[in-house]
């Protein structure tokens, strides 16, 4: 049964169509989430009481720095399975997340470098955490890379695949040792933002916000899904269809 | 027909590209002349303040080895993959990830070892302690390795690229950085008076790790590359 939904989920026509009819519902679902969160986030939560207002710009970047990691195990993930199974949609899924978690994580470093100084007093520290948030960029910009430099797309992916599941063992010993590395050289001199926990009227903002970038990421990822799919099925017959019924 | 064990072909792989190397020894001595000249920049840029030199020794002298590898690892699969050995190599019975590691062996051996000679020569000229220079290489010699084997991955998944040079080094430095924060911090341990046992043992699981994990991958790129 489920594996009978997969199978035609994965086939070109059939997502594409559906995608279609998503859409319109995810938008709404986006601007809902993204509307209250934004309010509740920027107006209604209570000021820090030691960063005052500036703490609100937490709302765009921790959801940020989320998508970033999750973004990249989906497009392993998803990268392993067209490697596994030559599941065209799979492919086309893996490098269509890439740009987007690149970009997730340029905004998780610029929101974090505009939040620091302020805080910190400074725009970089080379604290584990932004440090690895950095890898995660460069390793986003090498898959990027490696995608445009090969011509056949379909082998392409391949090597993307091949390369986001190197990344994904990596990430996790990348990470510790960015962190050991870290501890190491200063103790507790940098301010890491110690976690007062927070307050349930940040908190309620905070994961709404969360929920908004998810649906964008949806979003996103199926708009550059059915561009990517269109310009490699461009000989494909359901193609011409779609363009008669256009017509 | 008669069959060779994996051994045998384990062997034969390591024993051409080691002849290979022999009967081109001029191309032995580049990635050489680039390390050492990458650490020469360091004093004429900074000046030749000696307990300055002494501190960042370690760090320049790993930075250059990486660098080093870098430049040299572009050719590890170049040669086979322009004549068609490497087709050959796909084509054998042997499994290939078996005897991708033999070809990355063989690139350690040619360009890391004689690194590994230099190093301590280097060292001292960046007024490094002689115990600390042993550290040093215990570093490089339980790094390099692991950089040749990581960096043949994204050679292999580079290979049928025209322009795969700075792509490759996007694709390869990020994974280095583990090793290289190993390294640094044996060698600041060793500096400061810490044992060092534990950042080196460290760096002999990730070696093992990267014995057992990155042939698979790499022999998954060569065979998506000569497809």
């Amino acid at each position: 049964m489920f594996m009978r939904f997969i199978y035609k989920f994965s086939s070109p026509p059939y997502f594409y169509a559906i995608s279609g009819k998503m859409l319109p519902w995810l938008t709404a679902l986006f601007l809902v989430l993204l509307g209250y969160g934004l309010y509740g986030g920027l107006v209604t939560a209570p000021a820090d009481y030691q960063q005052g207002d500036s703490f609100r710009i937490i709302y765009v970047h921790v959801p940020a720095a989320w998508m970033s990691m999750f973004i990249y195990v989906v497009m392993a993930i998803s990268g392993g399975i067209g490697l596994i199974w030559r599941i065209k949609l799979a492919e086309i899924v893996s490098i269509s997340s890439a740009s987007v978690g690149a970009s997730f994580t340029f905004l998780a470093l610029v929101t974090g470098s505009l939040w620091g100084k302020p805080m910190w007093g400074t725009w970089w520290v080379w604290d584990a955490r932004l440090t690895s948030e950095l890898l995660l960029l460069f390793l986003y910009l090498g898959v990027i890379g490696l995608y445009s430099g090969i011509e056949d797309k379909r082998t392409a992916s391949r090597a993307v695949a091949i390369l986001a599941l190197v990344g994904v063992v990596n990430i996790p010993i990348i990470h510790y040792s960015v962190e050991w590395w870290n501890t190491l050289h200063q103790g507790a001199t940098v301010t890491k933002l110690d976690k007062p926990s927070i307050h349930i009227d940040m908190l309620i903002p905070l994961l709404f916000m969360a929920g908004a970038f998810k649906v964008y990421y949806l979003i996103a990822l199926l708009l550059r899904s059915r561009n990517e799919l269109l310009e490699r099925e461009q000989n494909a017959k359901w193609i011409d269809e779609l363009l008669e019924e256009v017509k | 027909m008669k069959t060779s064990s994996l051994l045998n072909a384990f062997g034969a792989v390591i024993k051409r590209d080691l002849l290979l190397a022999y009967r081109f020894r001029a191309e032995l001595i580049n990635p050489l002349a680039f390390f050492v000249m990458v650490i020469t920049l360091f004093p004429l840029a900074l000046g030749a303040e000696i307990a300055l030199l002494k501190r960042i020794a370690p760090a320049i002298i790993w930075v250059a080895a990486l660098l080093a590898s870098l430049m040299s690892i572009e050719n590890l699969f170049r040669a086979d993959y322009d004549d068609g050995s490497l087709e050959l190599m796909v084509m054998t019975p042997h499994p290939l990830s078996i005897l991708v590691m033999a070809k990355v062996m063989g690139h350690w051996l040619t360009s890391s070892v004689p690194l590994l000679f230099i190093a301590p020569l280097m060292g001292m000229m960046l007024h490094m302690d002689a115990d600390i220079i042993g550290v040093l290489m215990l570093t490089l010699l339980l790094g390099t390795p692991v950089l040749s084997l990581i960096g043949g991955i994204a050679v292999a998944l580079t290979l049928g690229l025209r322009k795969g040079g700075a792509l490759l080094a996007i694709l390869v430095l990020p994974l280095y950085v583990p090793i290289l924060i190993f390294a640094s911090s044996a060698i600041d341990a060793a500096m400061t008076g810490f044992p060092v046992s534990g950042h080196l043992s460290m760096m002999c699981a990730i070696l093992f790790l990267a014995l057992t994990l990155t042939p698979l991958p790499t022999a998954a790129a060569l065979k998506m590359s000569l497809s």
